[in-house]
C-alpha cells in the first residue's frame, strides 16, 4: 500500500517537475510546479512528517505559488515564441558531465550518510508519543534556536531591502 | 482493515451528503433571510414557502447550455470549478461534529484546514485567467491579492487558540474547552480570545469573498468578476463552493471559539449544528446590511488594522499564558 502510494507520488512529482521545465506557457509551468509540490507533500505524509507536509502545502502551494500566478497574470506573460533551440555540442557535453557528477555525489556522499549515518532521537514510536508538531518545535526552538533566529533576521533584512528598492522610485 | 475502510467510507458519504444538502438549502435560506431583512418575500412560488426552489434551481442549471468562450484556455477553464469546490469539501474531513464523530483526527488538523482552504483561491484565479476576458481577469487578480492578504491575519488569529489548547488537533482543541468558569461561564475560547475571534470572523468573511468583501465579483464594476463567462453546472460549482466554504468557515469558528459540539442537555451534534447556523445567519446578516468596501480600504484594513491586532493578540496571549499557567 505504502509502496504503491510512494510510486504514484514520486512519478507525479517527477513528471510534473519535467513538465514545469518543458512547458512554453508560464501559467502551465506554474501549475506543473504546484502539482509537483503537492506530490512532494504526499511523500512527506508517507514519511510520517505530517507537520512538514501541511506547512509545505500551506506555504508553498497556498501562498508563494499564488503570488507567482498573480505576477504572471499581472504582467500578462504570453507563451514564449522562440525559434527551435539550437544545441551547442560543448554545452550538451558539459551538461551531461555535470549531471553525472551530481548523481555520483548523491550516490556516494549524501545518500549513505543519510541512510546509514547516525540516527536522531526521534524514531516513529517516540514521535507518536511526543507528537509530530511538538517534536519539530522542540528541535527548532531548542537545538537550532540560533540558526532559526539568524534566518529570520536575514529574511527581515531582505524584506526591508525590497521595500527600499520599491519605494525609491516613488520619490 | 476492511471494517475500517467501510466505516470511513460510510462516514464520508454521510458527511458529504449532508454538507451538499445544506449547501442547496443554504441558498434558499439566504434568499429568505435577506428577503426578510429587506422587507420582501424571497422565493415563495416553488413548493410551500419556496422550499423546492433549490431543486428547481438545480434542474435549471443542469439543463442550461454549457458555454466555453472561443478564446478561452479550454483545459484550465474546465478545471477551475473543480479546483474551487474540492478544497471546500475536503475541509470537513477533520472537523469534529460530535464526541466521537469525526472522519479523521489528524494531529495537525488545524494546519490541514488552512493548507486546504488556501488552495481554494486557485479555482478563482485560474477561472479569471482562463476566461480570456478582462472583467474575469481583474476579478481573479483582486481575489488573489485579497485572499493572500487576509490569510495572514486569519492564520495569526487562531495562534492564541492553539497556544491555549497546546495542540493543532481539532479534537484536542474542542476537548480543551470543556467545563466552565465559576460554574456558569462555559470555558469557550471566545471569552479569553475575543479579539482573536473577531479577527477570525472578519478575515474569514474576506476569505469567503462575500459582502462586504465581495470585490472579486463586484457587479457594478466587474460584471460578475471571475465567473462572468461561466454558465450551467460549471457556474453552479463555483456557487456551491462559496456556500460550502461558508459552512466550513462557520464550522471552524464553532470548533475553535465556541467549544465545538459542547453544550448542556441536548445531544452534541445538535449543539454543533445550532452554533454553525448562528454563524451562517451572521454571514447573511452582514451581506444584507454592510455596504461593499472600496479596494484600497480593503487592503489597508487587512494590512494596517487586522494584521497588527492579530500580532498583539498573539503577544498578549503568550504573555498571559507564561504568567498564569
Amino acid at each position: 500500500m505504502e509502496w504503491a502510494l510512494f510510486l504514484i507520488f514520486a512519478l507525479v512529482a517527477a513528471v510534473a517537475a519535467a513538465g514545469m521545465v518543458l512547458q512554453r506557457s508560464p501559467i502551465y509551468s506554474a501549475l506543473c510546479l504546484i502539482l509537483a509540490l503537492f506530490a512532494q507533500g504526499g511523500l512527506y505524509v508517507l514519511l510520517h512528517a505530517e507537520l512538514i507536509a501541511a506547512v509545505h502545502i500551506f506555504v508553498y502551494a497556498g501562498a508563494i505559488m499564488v503570488l507567482f500566478l498573480f505576477v504572471i497574470m499581472l504582467l500578462d506573460l504570453r507563451p514564449e515564441s522562440h525559434p527551435p533551440v539550437q544545441f551547442n555540442r560543448v554545452g550538451v557535453l558539459a551538461g551531461f558531465v555535470l549531471a553525472g557528477a551530481l548523481l555520483v555525489e548523491l550516490a556516494l556522499g549524501v545518500g549513505p550518510r543519510i541512510i546509514l549515518g547516525p540516527r536522531g532521537p526521534y524514531d516513529l514510536e517516540t514521535l507518536r508519543m511526543v507528537g509530530n508538531t511538538q517534536a519539530v518545535g522542540r528541535v527548532l526552538f531548542g537545538e537550532y534556536l540560533i540558526p532559526f533566529e539568524l534566518t529570520s533576521v536575514i529574511l527581515l533584512a531582505a524584506m526591508v531591502g525590497a521595500m527600499v528598492l520599491a519605494k525609491r522610485r516613488l520619490e | 482493515m476492511m471494517d475500517f475502510l467501510v466505516a470511513t467510507v460510510l462516514k464520508i458519504a454521510l458527511v458529504m451528503g449532508l454538507v451538499l444538502l445544506a449547501v442547496a438549502y443554504l441558498t434558499w435560506l439566504e434568499r429568505k433571510v435577506i428577503g426578510d431583512i429587506q422587507v420582501r418575500y424571497g422565493p415563495s412560488r416553488v413548493g410551500r414557502f419556496g422550499l423546492l426552489q433549490p431543486i428547481a434551481d438545480g434542474i435549471k442549471l443542469m439543463f442550461k447550455e454549457d458555454i466555453v468562450p472561443a478564446n478561452a484556455d479550454r483545459l484550465i477553464f474546465c478545471l477551475a470549478p473543480a479546483i474551487s469546490i474540492i478544497p471546500a469539501l475536503i475541509v470537513f474531513a477533520v472537523i469534529p461534529f460530535g464526541p466521537s464523530f469525526v472522519i479523521t483526527d489528524v494531529n495537525v488538523g488545524l494546519l490541514y484546514v488552512f493548507a486546504v482552504t488556501s488552495l481554494g483561491v486557485y479555482g478563482i484565479v485560474l477561472a479569471g485567467w482562463a476566461s480570456n476576458s478582462k472583467y474575469a481577469l481583474l476579478g481573479g487578480l483582486r481575489s488573489s491579492a485579497q485572499m493572500v492578504s487576509y490569510e495572514l491575519s486569519l492564520g495569526l488569529s487562531v495562534v492564541g487558540v492553539v497556544m491555549m489548547a497546546g495542540s493543532l488537533s481539532l479534537v484536542d482543541i474542542v476537548e480543551a474547552q470543556k467545563g466552565s468558569w465559576y460554574g456558569i461561564l462555559p470555558r469557550w475560547n471566545v471569552i479569553p480570545q475575543f479579539l482573536g475571534f473577531v479577527i477570525f470572523l472578519v478575515s474569514s468573511n474576506a476569505e469567503l469573498n462575500r459582502a462586504p468583501f465581495d470585490l472579486p465579483e463586484a457587479e457594478t464594476e466587474l460584471v460578475a468578476g471571475f465567473h462572468t463567462e461561466y454558465s450551467s453546472m460549471k457556474f453552479a460549482l463555483f456557487f456551491m463552493a462559496e456556500y460550502a466554504n461558508m459552512i466550513g468557515a462557520s464550522a471552524m469558528a464553532t470548533t475553535l471559539f465556541l467549544g465545538g459540539w459542547q453544550g448542556p442537555l441536548l445531544p452534541p451534534v445538535f449543539w454543533f449544528v445550532l452554533k454553525v447556523f448562528c454563524f451562517l445567519f451572521l454571514f447573511m446578516w452582514l451581506r444584507a446590511t454592510v455596504p461593499r468596501f472600496r479596494y484600497d480600504q480593503l487592503m489597508g484594513f487587512g494590512w494596517k488594522v487586522l494584521l497588527p491586532l492579530a500580532l498583539v493578540n498573539v503577544m498578549f496571549t503568550a504573555a498571559a499564558l507564561l504568567m498564569f499557567a
